[in-house]
């Protein structure tokens, strides 16, 4: 497929600190003991879109990404790392490396998504209507459900900020309205041209735009040099697109002329429409080709670029890993009932356990749980619902519940640990007791100390 | 009516088991509140007008008769003599199973008045059907019936079920094949509950706005711009007690059902019930005339065509659609195209070609006359070689040899068009003068018509025009030609360019062209506008925010200056001033503050606009006004912030808009303290906040000094 796909991977994300830090970048934030980076990658070789770019924010970040990209997937994918500066958006990202693509279109997806949603069949829906964007899609995740109680308090506060307001044709094909973020605050405001158009627009508040994007290069080359104020693709150029186009000649037609090799683009330009009207006379036209031949006859037709949808299916899994609660989620998910997305476990036991695990007697491990390898555990210790990194050593008399354990953690004796995240080389002295916390990389919790949703972690420089 | 009468029985015994308990009732509004029909309707109301032969309103009787309703009360207003003889006359009156009460009253303006006659006469006692006398329609109410019921049951707030129908507006003019303005609407898809409902949109604003509330409370919602109100609604009695409650709604879509919407009156709701295959539909203007007409003719309202209401006067169904009364005369030569209705007792002169169209009872048509889409109704004498195409022609007129209507011509009764003359497009020919006083203004457009004062005239015209015509006393009008009797209406201001929108005849296609460039470039604009929006969005997206609610708040500061500038030259009464901008500042959304400062602002300006020579006489001027609207600003402002607000905008108004003011603005002050609009707290502590402002800012401040110290003391002494 003349696919190219971007992979915004992110670098020190703020949202997420402590459990990102300088040794560890987003991308690398463990997910059941992988990189998340891994979810995306591993899926986009699934769908066979193996020329990937992987854009990480932070020279040094990008150098740790790169060397674990080319330690994991020798074979199969072929990835570019491209270091962008910090906090120049995902416009800013696209537009830093812009030269670098040259594929008809881009598959743009965010490094934090933990899907398993074919990215192979958002680009067919993309191909299928040859749109200039396709977006995908999927329900609200409705986090914390799967097990009551616990996180329930905290999902009400996250969620105002994750929906969005999506407009949608009769036949859920096309995007005719979205917004997201500080948008949402006020009443929204649609567009009556658009509805003119189409007659009935469907708004959704139960989607989420799960940031991955199918671009049409030649358009999405022309608005990041067109708006240079654009940073968020989410917010700038998806909107953008998506207002525009039932009148986007100020993109497609000037520009192109524009260019140099503008003839020869033009032309090929002229031809898929052609092939596209051909296409889309064999079925009901859709309401693009109607409202552009509205003019027939008279000076000029209408210039229009379709935006499409790929609504996963409500079954699907798809979370994006932005905050410190989704990072508890899709742990406890990926280990739970999502666990088809750990795909190399043939095990089919309800829990995960590393091939050489150490557990003392009268040890439990309850089910929707991961053991890394390496690690051991002492005696009468219990772990239920949670995921325990590499090389850990854990003492006697030991309760996690709900938590996520890194790498290489020390847990002595008698420590009791409830809904935390313990990030790598943590120690935890004994009869530690930690409810709601997380405790960042290499921090020493002294003997007998107890914490209840606290933030411990070293100060950084 | 026989052949009907089987048809209804059958539906009715179907529909009996639904009305056992309680015989359905049904409000049947014969009065529009409209202009519409002008000049028509000065003579005749509008749900008597004909409509292919049959007047309107039978066609909406029989439809409620056949749909299982029992009672109905038609409600009269405008020329409620003529409907109430008409409903004592015709066969209506003596129906075994179907009683038609009429209520009178001439003093209504609007249907909310109606409505609340009705209620206080209490003889609705349950859900009743709402409807206009100018309704065709052959849907089953059964199902909607049934659905409003079991909603009712769920949930009591459920109060109303309104007929809704697809129909796509032309995406060029934006009005429906009826001629209405588009609508837009937001329906929850799963629980069809209505949710915003906008007609009468303004082009200028080119996006809908949906409150964010909705969309929290609706995971889905879908926005409508292909459906069609057919102004079928079932009520609960609750309506009719709403309309009382709320004494200022008038508009039953736009007060009644925006009220309920937007105010959200004791979470009281609307929902929706579409049709799919049957058909509904409201004769609003000529255009739905014209449109509905061709609908009859073509039989889309089975069984209310006009071989079936007709029954015994025996008008049959030929071949291409051509309708036939049996005595009709009609030349060899003559040819009658198809679709074309021709009444009882005409005679068509050779080679007169007739095709689509609609012929009354008793016309004589003469030789070589061209009829194309035109309505023609009873007794009209159509001499030879004249030619109409898309044109009404009502009961009694003459068109003399040779004349000629243009497309969209409307001659009202007993009209008489001079020899060879050329009635041009879309003019509205009546022996009535034109009344004078022209309200384009569409809030008046209820209050209006109806009212007994046009009346008068239309009451003695059938009996006096016909002595007046022998007399000459109207005289030989130069307006129609010689030997022509009636008035060219002139079209009023505003309305010029869009007579086209409404007229019968089809709209022409260099038209359509010029609205498609226009609109391109509106949309140009908007989307420009989108796009400037955006960017601003990015530098500051508070500033945004402001962006839309100030755009909002000088549209809203312009309608608050011209309800305010009415009412000083109408004279109107400081409470009804004060209910209008209370109406205004709802509509708009606007804070009581933004209201009071806007009207404060209005009336500065009348005080400058006024005429004045030099400062004390503007100081008289701006007196003058504030001791006359004293009340009405009075009544914006609740508390203190409020008047502060007013200070604030006063200072504006000397900086910016009136520089004139600024030397007066001590005394001006000190007015509004007189008159007890300001109290001294507000004074005062405006006072303070400007203490700490720079020095630029304090100039009113300063110049008011000698009064906030003049304040400071008395208070001092009080505590005293």
């Amino acid at each position: 497929m003349d696919f190219q796909v971007v992979v915004l991977a992110g670098g020190n994300s703020k949202n997420l600190a402590p459990l990102v830090s300088k040794d560890v970048p987003k991308p690398l934030l463990p997910v059941a003991n992988r990189p998340v980076l891994y979810y995306v990658l591993h899926q986009l070789g699934q769908s066979n879109l193996k020329d990937l770019i992987v854009v990480v924010e932070g020279e040094d970040a990008a150098l740790l990404v790169g060397s674990w990209i080319s330690k994991t997937f020798v074979d199969g994918l072929h990835v570019e790392i491209a270091a962008v500066p910090e906090d120049i958006g995902t416009a800013g990202a696209l537009r830093a490396i812009s030269r670098h693509l040259t594929a008809k279109d881009i598959l743009v997806v965010s490094g934090d998504l933990v899907s398993d949603v074919p990215p192979g069949a958002v680009a067919a829906t993309h191909r299928r209507h040859d749109a200039a964007v396709t977006t995908m899609l999927c329900s609200v995740p409705v986090s914390g459900s799967l097990e009551s109680g616990s996180s329930g308090g905290k999902d009400k506060t996250r969620k105002p900020g994750q929906y969005n307001i999506i407009g949608l044709d009769p036949c859920k094909q096309f995007l005719l309205h979205i917004a997201t973020g500080a948008e949402i605050e006020k009443d929204s405001r649609l567009q009556k041209h658009i509805l003119h158009a189409v007659g009935q627009m469907e708004i959704r508040s139960d989607l989420m735009d799960a940031h991955m994007y199918a671009f049409k290069r030649s358009v999405l080359q022309e608005v990041l040099d067109q708006k240079d104020t654009f940073q968020s693709l989410k917010q700038d150029v998806v909107p953008y697109l998506v207002r525009s186009q039932l009148k986007s000649e100020a993109l497609l037609n000037e520009i192109s002329q524009a260019e140099e090799n503008g003839n020869e683009k033009l032309s090929s330009l002229n031809n898929q429409v052609l092939v596209s009207q051909i296409l889309a006379n064999a079925s009901t036209p859709g309401f693009h080709e109607i409202y552009s031949m509205e003019l027939d006859g008279s000076a000029q037709t209408r210039k229009t670029h379709k935006c499409c949808a790929y609504i996963a299916s409500s079954s699907s899994y798809c979370v994006r890993l932005n905050s410190i609660q989704a990072f508890m989620d899709i742990n406890r998910d990926v280990t739970g009932e999502g666990d088809h997305l750990f795909s190399d476990t043939s095990s089919d036991r309800d829990n995960i356990i590393g091939p050489s695990p150490k557990l003392g007697t009268k040890t439990t491990v309850g089910p929707h749980c991961m053991l890394g390898e390496g690690s051991e555990m002492g005696d009468k210790c219990q772990v239920k619902r949670s995921v325990i990194g590499r090389h850990c050593r854990i003492g006697s008399h030991v309760k996690i519940v709900n938590s996520v354990v890194m790498n290489h953690v020390t847990i002595d004796d008698g420590c009791i640990i409830q809904g935390s995240v313990i990030c790598s080389n943590v120690q935890l002295q004994e009869r530690v007791v930690l409810k709601d916390c997380l405790v960042g990389a290499g921090f020493v919790v002294t003997m007998g100390n107890e914490y209840k949703g606290e933030t411990l972690a070293r100060k950084e420089k | 009516m026989g052949a009907q009468k089987k048809g209804a029985t059958a539906r009715v015994s179907e529909d009996s088991e639904v009305v056992a308990h309680h015989p359905l009732q049904a409000i049947l509004l014969a009065d529009s509140f409209t202009t519409k029909f002008r000049p028509i309707t000065l003579e005749r109301p509008r749900v008597l007008l004909p409509l292919v032969n049959i007047p309107m309103i039978d066609y909406t009787l029989a439809w409620l008769e056949s749909a299982g309703v029992e009672e109905v009360f038609v409600f009269c207003c405008a020329h409620s003599k003529q409907v109430i003889g008409y409903l004592g006359s015709s066969e209506w009156s003596s129906k075994p199973d179907f009683s038609v009460t009429t209520i009178e009253a001439n003093d209504s303006i609007s249907a909310g008045d109606a409505l609340r006659l009705i209620y206080e006469r209490q003889v609705i006692d349950g859900d009743f059907v709402l409807i206009s006398g100018d309704t065709v329609s052959n849907m089953s109410l059964t199902q909607a019936l049934e659905e409003h019921k079991e909603r009712r049951k769920r949930d009591a707030n459920a109060i109303m079920t309104m007929v809704v129908q697809q129909s796509k507006p032309s995406p060029i003019t934006q009005q429906s094949r009826l001629g209405t303005d588009e609508l837009f609407m937001a329906i929850n898809p799963d629980t069809k509950q209505l949710l915003y409902y906008e007609d009468k949109a303004e082009y200028s604003k080119g996006f809908i706005s949906l409150d964010k509330t909705l969309i929290a409370d609706n995971p889905s919602i879908i926005l409508h711009n292909d459906k069609q109100d057919c102004y079928i609604d079932i009520c609960s009695e609750e309506v009719l007690s709403l309309f009382t409650d709320n004494f200022d709604y008038q508009h039953l879509r736009r007060h009644f059902v925006k009220g309920l919407l937007v105010d959200d009156i004791m979470g009281y709701k609307i929902f929706t019930h579409e049709i799919h295959s049957s058909y509904a539909a409201r004769i609003d203007n000529f255009r739905s005339y014209d449109t509905i007409s061709k609908d009859i003719i073509q039989r889309w309202t089975y069984p209310f065509v006009p071989d079936i209401l007709c029954g015994s006067s025996a008008i049959k169904l030929e071949r291409q659609g051509i309708y036939r009364a049996s005595d009709v005369t009609l030349s060899r030569s003559a040819q009658v195209g198809s679709f074309t209705v021709i009444g009882q007792g005409t005679t068509i002169g050779n080679n007169t070609k007739i095709s689509h169209s609609v012929i009354g009872e008793g016309c004589s048509i003469g030789s070589n006359v061209t009829i194309e889409g035109s309505y023609i109704w009873n007794d009209v004498t159509i001499e030879d070689g004249c030619k109409l195409s898309h044109a009404i022609v009502c009961d009694g007129v003459t068109m003399k040899l040779g004349a000629v209507l243009e497309p969209g011509v409307v001659l009202s009764f007993k009209v008489v068009v001079g020899e060879q003359f050329v009635v041009p497009a879309y003019s509205m020919v009546s022996l009535i003068q034109q009344p004078t006083q022209q309200d384009s203004d569409e809030e008046l457009e209820y209050a209006d018509n109806s009212s007994g004062i046009v009346e008068v005239p239309s009451d003695k015209l059938n009996g006096e025009i016909s002595s007046d015509l022998s007399n000459t006393q109207y005289g030989p009008t130069p307006e129609l030609g010689t030997g022509g009797v009636g008035y060219i209406w002139s079209i009023f201001e505003g309305g010029h360019d869009e007579e086209w929108r409404h007229s019968v005849a089809p709209i022409p296609t260099d038209k359509l062209a010029k609205i498609m460039l226009d609109k391109d470039e509106d949309e140009e604009l908007l989307t420009q506008g989108g796009n400037a929006l955006v960017e601003e969005l990015k530098s500051d997206s508070e500033d945004d925010d402001n962006e839309g609610s100030r755009d909002d708040y000088a549209s809203f500061e312009k309608e608050v200056e011209a309800t305010f500038l009415r009412a000083v030259h109408e004279n109107v009464k400081v409470d009804h001033a004060v209910l209008e901008m209370n109406g205004l500042r709802l509509s708009y959304n606007i804070a009581a503050v933004d209201c009071a400062a806007a009207i404060f602002y209005s009336m500065m300006k009348l005080a400058v606009e006024s005429s004045h020579s030099s400062a004390s006489e503007l100081h008289r001027n701006a007196v003058e006004v504030i001791t006359t609207w004293q009340k009405l600003l009075k009544s914006f402002l609740h508390d203190i912030d409020e008047e502060i607000e007013v200070i604030l905008k006063f200072e504006e108004i000397c900086l910016e808009s009136a520089k004139e003011f600024s030397p007066l603005f001590p005394q001006i002050l000190h007015l509004l303290y007189d008159k007890e609009i300001l109290q001294e707290d507000a004074i005062l502590r405006w006072a303070d906040e400007k203490e700490g402002a720079d020095e630029s800012d304090k100039v009113f401040l300063k110049r008011s000094e000698k009064f906030i110290q003049w304040l400071r003391e008395a208070e001092e002494e009080e505590e005293d």
